[in-house]
């Protein structure tokens, strides 16, 4: 998988768990929760959605990295390509 | 489908198919989790429900869905449930309050869902207070504050450091009290700010249909996810063993097994089945509070009768008194609800008028009648909470309520008793609450209203935090 397509993914997950948040500008380097209404709840739902759908595990102390796009593909690229 | 259960083994055991329980259901099962999900009633929804009579549909418990919020306004009760349950804004089909008042003697604050109007009400008819109650709203504490949690303060003394007029505290608290204070006379402040923050500042819509759509939205999800449920079948006794539950038996004889067991049953009825607790074991079991509520359906549309306002909570003494009533219904309070003035789409209106109208009521009164006496004692508090709200209501002109009523129906707290396990029919439960939703026994949790969260959002918040922080996130 490309990073692009990683976060493409990300996106789908976010659009699943918001479908009322509009995901069509979201920059990349800018932290998720300060452009879209996610709170901690959502990021845990984002680690549930990884682990059921893709079986990628995201221990706690990761969390952090899946603050922004960039983070998300730097994070988990290798992860879906393992 | 109705196979036995006897013997099956899930992952988590909901007891309960109310608001708090179909949502944590909802959340297990779209994380893979095997559920059931038990039901005494047979009908969905618990405090929440509906029913048929005489082929006209009628719903229990909903006014309004309260924690109203526009679409776009970010990190609210309602927009946490829509995420966590998946459900998109436009499901749920709401409909804005047309506006409604807090009426006591001599004064009459109006409010709807642009929280600008109640201050300017406030500052109309409480110029010596207004400060102090805008001081109030800008340090109230939000919903994910932590700190609130831990504040179990008085609401009254908490008010009184912020509000000159104590008419406008009772004011305030009344509403407040009325949507969701299990407790008598005061509530705590972290139960206060959630619900001032629910109603005011946030607010009341509605579903065309009433609670019917949200419960089969509800199902409906659950259903797709392959949820199970067993529906007119109680728990009869939780099996404990070594700290844990061990076994479920259900009251049609089935035995089944689960890793966890969410009750939303309350804490000493929970506590019940597993044989360790009676009605003595909440201390202040007889400070809960009962309430009844009348319907009367009317052959008008009510905002041509005048009655325009969506919600009435009023007061006929200064003093607000809420409290487990002394006489069969307490008509010196109330909350009067009209279904019809909701900003319905397409201003579209609903097929007929509806007058309900809510008060405390005495537990002990309605269930120690025999069934002919029952209907009879019925009859006169329906006529007495009628002939009360008509004094709060504007006048009818010279025409009378009797002759514009099709049918009329009412609820006791016996009716509560009879359709979910809440003892004394104490719709907001136990004065006690467990907000960590812990009990003593290491898989037996609590979701729903001895929890600590009320109404419709707040028991699908109780049901989506319980689900997440006992079973999906341990």
């Amino acid at each position: 998988m490309t990073r692009e397509e990683v976060q493409q993914e990300i996106l789908n997950i976010i659009a699943d768990i918001a479908p009322d948040e509009d995901l069509g500008d979201v920059k990349p380097a800018v932290r998720l929760r300060d452009q879209l209404d996610l709170d901690s709840m959502d990021f845990l739902d984002i680690v549930m959605e990884l682990r059921k759908r893709h079986s990628i595990e995201v221990p706690e102390a990761d969390y952090p990295k899946l603050e922004t796009l960039d983070s998300c593909a730097d994070y988990l690229t290798p992860k879906f390509n393992n | 489908m109705d196979r036995s259960l006897d013997g099956k083994h899930f992952d988590a055991v909901i007891i309960g198919a109310g608001m708090s329980g179909l949502a944590a259901g909802i959340r297990l099962a779209h994380f893979g989790k095997e559920v059931l999900i038990v039901e005494k009633h047979n009908a969905p929804g618990g405090l929440n429900s509906f029913y048929s009579l005489n082929g006209r549909k009628f719903d229990v418990g909903l006014h309004a869905l309260t924690n109203y919020v526009p679409p776009g306004v970010k990190g609210t009760a309602l927009g946490k449930i829509l995420k966590q349950l998946r459900i998109r804004r436009e499901e749920l089909d709401l409909s804005e309050q047309v506006g409604s008042r807090i009426s006591f003697p001599g004064e009459s604050l109006f409010f709807d869902n642009d929280f600008s109007h109640f201050e300017t009400e406030v500052a109309r008819a409480f110029p010596k207070s207004i400060d102090g109650f805008r001081r109030f709203v800008a340090e109230l504490p939000t919903m994910n504050d932590p700190a609130l949690f831990k504040r179990m303060d008085s609401a009254r003394a908490a008010l009184a450091g912020y509000i000159a007029d104590d008419a406008l505290i009772e004011m305030i608290l009344c509403p407040c009290m009325y949507y969701g204070s299990a407790s008598p006379h005061d509530l705590d402040f972290c139960q206060f700010a959630i619900l001032f923050r629910s109603l005011f500042l946030e607010g009341f819509a509605r579903p065309y249909a009433g609670i019917r759509p949200i419960i089969r939205l509800l199902l409906d999800k659950y259903r797709a996810l392959g949820g199970k449920r067993k529906m007119k079948c109680g728990v009869s006794r939780l099996e404990v063993d070594g700290g844990r539950v061990r076994r479920i038996h259900l009251e049609n004889g089935d035995c089944v097994t689960a890793e966890t067991v969410l009750s939303s049953a309350g804490l000493v009825e929970t506590m019940r089945l597993v044989g360790k607790a009676g009605e003595q074991d909440d201390p202040r079991c007889h400070e809960r509070l009962g309430f009844a509520e009348t319907m009367t359906i009317l052959d008008a549309e009510p905002s041509d009768l005048g009655w325009k306002d969506t919600i009435i909570f009023f007061s006929t003494e200064e003093r607000f008194h809420y409290e487990p009533s002394r006489e069969p219904v307490d008509v010196r309070s109330g909350v009067i609800c009209i279904p019809n003035n909701y900003r319905y789409s397409d201003g579209k209106r609903l097929e007929e008028g509806w007058l309900r109208i809510t008060s405390l009521a005495n537990y002990d009164y309605w269930s120690s009648l025999e069934e002919a006496r029952y209907y009879e004692e019925k009859v006169q508090a329906y006529e007495a909470l009628t002939q009360n709200a008509l004094k709060i209501l504007p006048s009818l002109k010279g025409q009378s309520l009797d002759d514009l009523t099709k049918a009329t129906d009412m609820f006791t707290p016996r009716t509560v008793t009879q359709f979910t396990s809440h003892l004394r029919g104490a719709i907001y439960g136990s004065l006690e609450k467990a907000r960590e939703g812990r009990t003593e026994l290491q898989n037996l949790y609590l979701c729903g209203t001895d929890q600590g969260l009320l109404g419709i959002t707040g028991a699908l918040l109780s049901g989506v935090t319980m689900a997440n922080a006992h079973v999906l996130n341990k």
